[in-house]
């Protein structure tokens, strides 16, 4: 049985904060969506999906053939998880809901890495239960293929709430790749999705996120993620289309000795966007490490690429590499890099650049016989190649692939 | 294969040459002396084709075609190669890459590895372009590149600056090899045009003539050797006198 009493209270939070406007990114009015979807059936085999849907999720990094290499899927249309499975030992996954029906001491984990009254879009996702996923890795499993999970908004102007939950318990080793995306269309549409992570001692987590929107969709993901001792915790984010507004500042606590945090993100920002997008590390135990990484282009939309590290045990270090490329006029990009450090003996450093391609750069390219279009190409290329550590080599392969395949749009 | 004439050449709207002419044929190594500030990067930079350097008077014709109006990249195809003095660092471009470009058509993985063993580059293909290179680094790792696109004229912009004694014998192996030396010389097709501070590579390489650059203009032009001799001995001061 569910504990009632806590969930009462995370209630009343929850509706305190209903009007509760985020403190960064421009203020979504709610009432503007539809909040109710149709239940959607549940789809034994998802290779049947119409051709177009699996088509859009393929483009997000799920893939829906037998043989597709994942340890698990998970797919969430509009507010209904319409296929589930786990196909390796040692992995659950299963719909939000459906885990905190399972398991009574879920709640011990529910709004404890993100907080219910952090603003009006976790108020909402509280109140207004659509699902999620739940993923979670047994203690000291390993997995070599990842977990996919989709979460794709399917119903014209739908605000769809997603609430995850992932933990990797002690020793365990843990990959996800969620690809978010839309139908092809041009409505609008709200997608706020709430995940909080549990990375316990010495376990191991890539989590690899692919948004796939459409011009008219507003996102609020908030992100939560607590890295106990010895965990390792290593994030890639990838946006190159089009989307009217992301705004997501995901949150990781080393709370443990030599915890490490990796945060890498590549960001496109094309006319009509307004991405406000970056990532916060808090080094509270001896040792704990973190890279933030973050590429930023515009070719016509607007970014702001945020990057935080504050230090506040001994011996902590922490680098923070924030680089922006106008590629076309018209956008903007804005570099905050920020380190906090409270205590001596702690190291952290910034590098923060914003410019656009350097003539000297295409020129040498040039000289080597390349056109100005190609040297701009490999340029770009170039900018976009984040050596991703930690993950293994097909999910590298496959991101190497996702970000080629956008490149043509940027170029 | 080049043959400069009444050349005047801007940057920013300075004048910073003024009627350049010479001529290199086939086989043939040129060698560029002057001080700093004379214009010898700018006159290698003109032939390449760089944007910043402005042809605003004469031509430069090469293998019979007049190529001011070409862009760099057209340039390159034609068989012009350059390694620059001080090449920027490309984020995220690898060195493997830009040899692939070099080698264009005829890519081969094997072929490059090759060449970076030669060069002894190999630890550094898979690292960020010019990015915390030494000196000497940069320098093979120009070379290298020239190696690939196996150009028919090589502009070399103080090939031997910056590199130690150990590497300076490898350079002029690298640069008699991109200048085909092992051919008799009534066979050697490509040629070279370099430019020295301090001489050194005219211990390794076959330079039949010699040009002295004092503010923007050739004021002498002979045996390399005799140059270098004169300059060593006497200075640049002795070339203005004698331009005078």
């Amino acid at each position: 049985m569910r504990k009632l009493e806590p969930d009462k209270k995370l209630k009343e939070r929850a509706k305190k904060s209903l009007s509760k406007p985020a403190l960064l990114g421009e203020d979504i009015d709610l009432n503007r969506y539809d909040h109710a979807a149709d239940e959607l059936d549940y789809q034994n085999e998802p290779a049947r999906l119409p051709e177009q849907t699996r088509e859009r999720m393929l483009q997000v990094g799920v893939i829906l053939d037998r043989n597709n290499r994942r340890s698990g899927t998970i797919i969430q249309m509009d507010h209904s998880v319409v296929h589930s499975q786990a196909k390796q030992d040692g992995i659950e996954l299963m719909g939000t809901n459906q885990a905190r029906e399972k398991y009574d001491w879920l709640s011990d984990y529910l709004w404890k890495a993100v907080a219910v009254d952090s603003d009006k879009y976790t108020a909402h996702v509280e109140l207004n239960q659509g699902n999620g996923y739940f993923v979670r890795a047994l203690p000291g499993s390993k997995t070599i293929y990842p977990v996919q999970a989709c979460l794709y908004l399917a119903k014209k102007n739908l605000a769809q709430n997603v609430h995850n939950i992932i933990i990797a318990e002690e020793g365990s080793e843990l990959h996800i790749i969620t690809g978010c995306t839309t139908a092809p269309k041009e409505e609008e549409g709200l997608h706020l999705g709430v995940s909080e992570f549990y990375v316990k001692r010495g376990a191991r987590v890539s989590f690899t996120m692919i948004h796939n929107w459409a011009p008219g969709i507003a996102v609020r993901p908030r992100t939560g993620i607590v890295v106990e001792e010895g965990g390792v915790f290593l994030s890639n984010y990838i946006i190159m289309k089009p989307v009217r507004s992301v705004q997501a500042y995901p949150v990781a606590r080393c709370v443990g000795d030599d915890a490490v945090v990796r945060f890498s993100s590549i960001v496109v920002a094309s006319p009509g966007s307004d991405m406000d997008i970056g990532s916060r590390v808090i080094l509270n135990a001896k040792r704990a490490r973190t890279e933030i990484i973050s590429r930023a282009i515009t070719i016509g939309g607007n970014i702001i690429a945020r990057g935080c590290i504050e230090g506040n045990a001994p011996e902590v270090k922490g680098h923070l590499e924030c680089r922006g490329l106008i590629l076309r006029g018209g956008g903007t990009i804005h570099a905050v890099p920020e380190l906090k450090g409270t205590l001596a003996g702690i190291d952290l450093s910034h590098e923060a650049a914003v410019g656009k391609i350097a003539e000297e750069e295409v020129e040498y390219l040039m000289m080597r016989g390349l056109t100005r279009n190609e040297a701009t190409a490999a340029i770009v290329r170039g900018f976009l190649r984040i050596d991703i550590e930690g993950l293994p080599p097909q999910l590298n392969q496959e991101l190497q692939r996702a970000i080629e395949v956008s490149e043509k749009d940027v170029m | 294969m080049l043959e400069i004439k009444e050349l005047d050449i801007t940057v920013d709207n300075r004048e910073i040459l003024q009627d350049i002419n010479l001529s290199i044929k086939e086989g043939e190594t040129h060698v560029l002396f002057g001080p700093n500030g004379s214009g010898k990067t700018t006159l290698l930079m003109a032939i390449m084709g760089s944007a910043k350097y402005r042809v605003t008077r004469g031509s430069i014709m090469f293998k019979g075609r007049d190529i001011v109006g070409l862009t760099l990249d057209e340039r390159a195809r034609l068989g012009i190669g350059i390694s620059l003095q001080r090449p920027p660092v490309i984020r995220g471009v690898k060195t493997r890459d830009v040899m692939t470009a070099c080698m264009r058509e005829q890519t081969d993985g094997e072929n490059i590895d090759r060449m970076a063993e030669k060069a002894k580059m190999t630890e550094l293909m898979d690292r960020e372009i010019n990015y915390g290179f030494s000196g000497g680094e940069i320098k093979r790792s120009e070379l290298m590149q020239l190696l690939a696109q196996n150009p028919d004229l090589a502009l070399l912009d103080e090939p031997e600056s910056g590199v130690d004694l150990v590497n300076i014998a490898l350079i002029g192996e690298l640069i008699n090899e991109l200048l085909k030396k092992e051919h008799p010389i009534r066979d050697r097709r490509h040629a070279g045009f370099i430019i020295t501070h301090t001489g050194h590579i005219l211990d390794y390489v076959n330079a039949r003539t010699g040009y002295v650059l004092l503010n923007g203009r050739i004021v002498c032009e002979g045996d390399p050797h005799e140059i270098l001799e004169t300059i060593k001995s006497k200075g640049y001061e002795n070339c203005r006198k004698c331009a005078s």
